[in-house]
């Protein structure tokens, strides 16, 4: 192993730990990397915008993390610097100075400098970005000393390890000047993104594909190696399985061939199924509750629901094995954050049926303690199977749940504008930690309106104090140390119920290499995979 | 064919009415619907509700049904059929560029369904209740109760999968720099499988119409002086009992020429060909209201216009047709 890659718990050390350094060379395999030819990947959806620098989600970062890099990208073992070189941050977390990368030039030729950095910050990821609205919300002035250097200035106390962990998917940088001075959210380059990236973005026919080229002035000059990468418009799933069998499509990830195709796929010679390179991308299948519900209000019932589902069966059964059941609101893969020691809920009706009795909830001539509205989020097969199977489980503790089945826009108006569900089924994202986007799920006080945040009302000034602590807390242990206390709060009081955590699948032809080599691949730049043809 | 002018000028005019209450009937429908543009776009980026408010003030969607609906009604008399959010483009482009491979694959799958269908109708209804027709009627009706979609993968991994003859999906190769003829032939390969698909499902319409028409013209007493006369059966078939059955199958290609757009929702979809159906669908599951009211009145258009030329083909296949309507 590379020794000069630091490892996780390395960074954890001190607060001002010196993230990584320069390019680590490609770790040595057996096969020789070939160079050129073109990978033909399967896409089922076309995002109208391709800036990753204002739009951080994995369906953009799918596409345009080939073309627009970030400061650094996740490893199995930590981080390694893209556009940074190396990141520090000070005692007192009003700083964070990062060291650039030199020689580097944008697509079209200009250099590449702190101001590009300076800007993309203050201008696009703490102004526009999803994600950045929220970690980036303190962040007062970049500092440009010299054209490698951009020292991060943020008002309050903000944790590096923060920082640090939101590299990857929030820190695209894009070219100061062609934003400058332009309406930033309707510049032309959002749909043709220019980057420092291996990749140049070369076009895009609507409906049919995107098409990127190989970036002959990469900072990396042995890299990429393949000439094309192309993206082909599936939207049917059942074809997207059929053009791997067929060769049309190398590649397909994010589980675009469903989970009931991939044992008979993984058996046609020349296909394999993939499942690491998801590590970082982790889904988890959440139940929401609307605490203004008298019944749902009680936390006895909301337990009573929890012993009633058996998550093992949910990830034989609906996952087909490709899961883990979950203990808490911080996914078990999660090195950093996940504490096992929490309060569990073992599937046991028997015991969810006593709670409701005891909760005064008897159940009435027919059988039936109360009736409930579930809505499954339509945005995964999984997540409406679990919406079936969740509506049997709570028939069987005798509280009658009725679906109603919505798409994707009707889905988002009802359960997080409206409030109009009892329960609902979704599929939140954990990003490496949790104040990103996992803490706004039982926070108070967002306002209505915010999809995939706290809707259903719930309240609890002991975890509010909790996550406002964290986030000023800078001792990178204290700070794990109540991020566990938060885990334990969440798991004891139930605001949602934790069922299942999932990464995705790939399938490829096997002439496809270096694929799932780092925990978030398919968000990757894709720079060191190469074709054996 | 001029004849065909004040035809065509008071065909668009009647039409008129037509449109506006298919555009104001979607407009309605989709108004109901729940969720709106700005609903549909926040599932794909996540944001704030400071963002939701500014979208929605950005994209006029603040403002009252009516008054968004009289917006989009003006801009349309002044021949613009606006912006489409869910593109970032003009709502004419996006609809252009994709209407001729509609076209195409409707263009196609009709002639087809057309072709062989009568072909097979006139075969079936040369012996009514043979055994070639009742074998074909049942065989054109098993096609007929087939799913589209489901019909389109059987044919994906039969033939694009299995035997390798034919590309599964898309308009044309990719990035391929194919002109001219090359480009022709190479989009006519990638048409055979959806236009198959879509063109079988509709071909046992046709049949069933042919073949019932030729089994009324065979009863009247002209039929029987046909044969008293001498003449062949095969010259009574084709001159005279598929000749005056043919009339009933123009009118049914006007009216299969709607069903045909709804069904190139799903053929689109299953073999990933951009066309104006599967971009129905996007800009439903985007709640682009304007996108969509675009893509109806443009398929309303379009229907309007096939219509016009059956009526057209009507009066030149069938004088009598043809004084009536100049009268009216």
């Amino acid at each position: 192993m590379n020794i000069l890659r630091i490892s996780r718990r390395g960074l954890l050390g001190g607060a001002a730990a010196i993230g990584a350094l320069a390019a680590l060379p490609i770790p040595a395999f057996a096969q020789e990397a070939k160079k050129g030819g073109r990978l033909i990947v399967a896409a089922d959806s076309e995002p109208r915008n391709l800036n990753p620098a204002i739009i951080a989600s994995n369906g953009v970062f799918f596409v345009s993390s080939k073309v627009v890099e970030p400061l650094a990208e996740a490893t199995f073992d930590g981080l390694e610097g893209r556009l940074a070189t190396a990141w520090e941050g000070s005692e007192d977390g009003r700083s964070v100075t990062f060291t650039l990368r030199e020689g580097v030039t944008w697509h079209d030729g200009k250099p590449f400098t702190s101001a590009d950095v300076a800007f993309s910050a203050l201008e696009v990821w703490k102004k526009l970005q999803n994600l950045g609205r929220v970690v980036f919300k303190d962040l007062e002035a970049v500092d440009t000393p010299d054209g490698n250097t951009a020292v991060f200035r943020f008002a309050r106390p903000t944790p590096f390890q923060l920082i640090r962990n939101a590299l990857p998917a929030l820190t695209a940088v894009v070219p100061r000047h062609l934003y400058e001075g332009t309406d930033i959210a309707a510049n032309p380059a959002n749909v043709a993104p220019v980057g420092t990236g291996p990749f140049r973005f070369a076009e895009h026919k609507a409906g049919e594909y995107y098409r990127l080229v190989r970036n002959e002035t990469y900072w990396d000059k042995d890299l990429p190696h393949v000439d094309e990468i192309i993206y082909r418009v599936l939207p049917d799933r059942a074809a997207a399985a059929g053009a791997i069998e067929a060769d049309e499509v190398q590649l397909a990830a994010f589980s675009a061939v469903p989970l009931a195709d991939l044992d008979r796929i993984s058996k046609v010679p020349g296909i394999e199924v993939v499942t690491a390179g998801y590590e970082a991308l982790t889904y988890q299948l959440v139940v929401e509750i609307n605490h203004r519900r008298k019944e749902l209000a009680d936390v006895k019932v909301r337990q009573a629901i929890a012993h009633a589902i058996d998550k093992d069966f949910v990830v034989k059964t609906i996952f087909l094995g490709y899961a883990a059941a979950a203990t808490g609101p911080v996914p078990k893969n999660d090195v950093q954050f996940y504490t096992a020691d929490v309060p569990q809920y073992a599937f046991d009706p028997a015991k969810a049926n006593a709670l409701l009795d005891g909760a005064g909830y008897p159940r009435g001539a027919d059988g039936t303690r109360f009736a409930l509205k579930l809505l499954p989020a339509p945005y995964f097969n999984e997540t409406k199977q679990f919406g079936d199977y969740l509506r049997q489980a709570l028939a069987e503790i005798g509280i009658d749940a009725t679906i109603v089945n919505n798409d994707a826009a009707a889905h988002q108006k009802a359960v997080y504008t409206d409030h109009d569900f009892d329960i609902a089924v979704a599929p939140p994202v954990f990003r490496g930690d949790p104040a990103i986007s996992t803490t706004i799920l039982v926070q108070s006080g967002i306002p209505d309106g915010v999809p995939f945040s706290n809707q259903g009302g719930y309240a609890n000034a002991e975890i509010d104090a909790l996550i406002e602590k964290a986030a000023g807390t800078l001792d990178e242990e204290a700070r794990i140390g109540l991020y566990h206390d938060f885990q334990k709060l969440v798991a004891a009081d139930l605001p949602l119920i934790n069922v299942a955590e999932w990464g995705f699948t790939t399938v490829k032809r096997s002439s496809v290499k270096n694929v799932a080599n780092n925990p978030r691949w398919a968000v990757s730049n894709w720079a060191d995979v190469w074709l054996d043809a | 064919m001029n004849r065909a002018l004040p035809l065509l000028r008071r065909r668009l005019l009647s039409s008129l009415p037509v449109l506006l209450i298919v555009v104001f009937g979607s407009f309605l429908l989709l108004e109901a619907a729940p969720g709106d543009a700005v609903d549909a776009y926040l599932v794909t980026i996540g944001g704030d509700a400071g963002l939701a408010a500014q979208l929605r003030q950005k994209w006029g969607l603040d403002q009252s049904a009516w008054a968004r609906f009289s917006a989009f009604a003006t801009a349309l008399a002044h021949g613009d059929l606006g912006w489409s959010v869910a593109f970032s483009r003009p709502i004419r482009d996006v609809i252009l560029e994709r209407l001729p491979n509609t076209l195409l694959l409707m263009g196609a799958a009709t002639a087809l369904s057309f072709g062989l269908g009568s072909l097979l109708g006139i075969v079936a209804g040369a012996r009514p209740g043979s055994i070639r027709d009742r074998a074909l009627s049942v065989a054109s009706l098993a096609l007929y109760a087939v799913p589209g979609f489901w019909l389109g993968l059987v044919l994906i991994v039969v033939f694009a999968i299995e035997l390798r003859w034919l590309p599964l999906g898309g308009i044309e190769t990719i990035a391929s720099s194919k002109t001219g003829l090359d480009r022709a032939l190479d989009i006519a390969r990638h048409l055979v499988l959806p236009v198959a698909a879509l063109g079988f499902i509709y071909l046992a319409l046709y049949l069933r119409v042919m073949r019932a028409g030729m089994a009324e013209v065979w009863r009247m007493d002209f039929v029987l002086a046909l044969r008293a006369r001498g003449l062949s059966r095969r010259r009574v078939v084709l001159a005279h009992v598929a000749r005056n059955a043919l009339l009933p199958l123009v009118t049914m290609l006007g009216l299969q020429s709607a069903a045909m757009l709804g069904g190139s929702v799903v053929i689109e979809s299953v073999f990933a060909v951009p066309g104006i159906g599967r971009l129905a669908h996007e800009a439903v599951a985007a709640r682009d209201v304007p996108l969509l009211l675009g893509i109806i009145l443009s398929s309303a258009v379009l229907v309007v216009i096939v219509n016009l030329l059956v009526d057209i083909a009507y009066a030149a296949l069938d004088p009598r047709v043809g004084a009536s309507g100049e009268r009216v």
